[in-house]
């Protein structure tokens, strides 16, 4: 009973120390957690956008350390803040959505990556890509092996489509979240598209 | 530059006992508001920080740090006399829970002299300080608290 009020009392100050801390820019990253067909997703965004979706298959706490190191330690809980991706994810995976319109903040990205994957980001509802296509997209038509990383390694899968990028010979191709996932993610997009 | 991890972590692991500090240190009233001043200031210094170890340490410090603030506050526009009987003070320690209850049970100087001298480790002077009496008043403070203390869990 006491420690139940205590918890209400706390976490009502929390909230308000959440509106306090982005008040004064003080919350470089608020994060929360969504459901998915595929598990629990992590969402992280900072004042700028969207900058990291963790998938199932990553642990929580390393991928809020990785941030706390990238980004800033400045990292709160805040799901809050995270409605409207929240919203976009769930419409989706329903089938209701077919592009985000959150911001992104393409911080974690740079030079050659960050063009394979603005280009990732503009390959439609589905639709697949090659990773030679990717490559030559993003201006270095050998660097199909560094477009593999770009996918693998994409700090936003699902929002920025990185299951659309397949091998040349038809087959799926690795993914972060499970090659499993990558299927049903491409058959569920062709059933709705 | 020190690994630190993820500030909400700091809250996960410590906010009951940074709440418990705050409830002795300045009764339920001003317990949230210290509270989240504590941890405003704490995120504010975050980055900066060069040592990771005793993060527990550094948050309970602050704690105290803000509850003087409030006691010194309180000194120069004094505020309507809190209802002596407090509600059960929570605490995440079982065997220091009859201890913290105890101490919210006493009257608001007694209770802010006994913590600021035990819990944060203050001398004399800067209890006096803190509210805004005299060292002489602060040591009477502290000693009939501890009398009381004693008392009620003798």
């Amino acid at each position: 009973m006491t420690a139940t009020m205590d918890n209400t009392i706390i976490n009502k100050s929390l909230e308000r120390l959440r509106e306090r801390a982005a008040a004064e820019g003080l919350l470089d990253v608020a994060y929360a957690t969504a459901d998915s067909p595929f598990g629990t997703l992590l969402l992280a965004r900072t004042p700028q956008g969207l900058v990291r979706l963790g998938l199932p298959s990553e642990d929580v706490g390393e991928t809020l350390a990785d941030l706390a190191g990238r980004i800033s330690p400045r990292i709160l809980e805040a799901p809050g803040r995270l409605d409207e991706e929240r919203r976009e994810l769930e419409a989706y995976f329903e089938g209701r959505r077919q592009e985000f319109e959150v911001p992104i903040d393409w911080q974690l990205s740079h030079g050659f990556l960050l063009r394979a994957r603005e280009g990732i980001a503009a390959i439609p509802y589905g639709e697949t890509r090659t990773y030679a296509d990717l490559a030559r997209g993003a201006g270095n038509e050998r660097a199909v092996r560094a477009a593999g990383s770009a996918c693998s390694r994409n700090p936003i899968p699902l929002v920025v489509p990185c299951h659309r990028v397949v091998r040349s010979d038809g087959t799926p191709g690795l993914y972060a979240g499970g090659v499993e996932m990558k299927k049903r993610l491409l058959e569920m997009e062709n059933q709705s598209g | 530059m020190a690994e630190l991890p993820p500030f909400q972590t700091l809250i996960d692991e410590h906010a009951t006992e940074v709440m418990a500090v705050l409830r002795g240190a300045v009764g339920r009233e001003g317990a949230e508001d210290a509270f989240q001043e504590t941890f405003l200031a704490a995120l504010r210094a975050y980055p900066s920080l060069r040592e990771a170890r005793n993060l527990r340490g550094w948050l309970v410090t602050i704690a105290h740090r803000k509850a003087i603030d409030l006691h010194r506050a309180r000194g120069r526009a004094p505020v309507p006399v809190e209802s002596v009987r407090e509600e059960a003070v929570f605490d995440p320690d079982p065997a220091d829970g009859e201890v913290w209850r105890s101490v919210a049970a006493l009257p608001p100087k007694q209770r802010a002299a006994v913590t600021l001298r035990f819990a944060s480790d203050l001398p004399h002077e800067e209890i006096a300080a803190a509210l805004g009496c005299s060292p002489e008043a602060a040591r009477r403070s502290l000693h009939e608290g501890l009398k009381r203390l004693r008392k009620e869990l003798a």
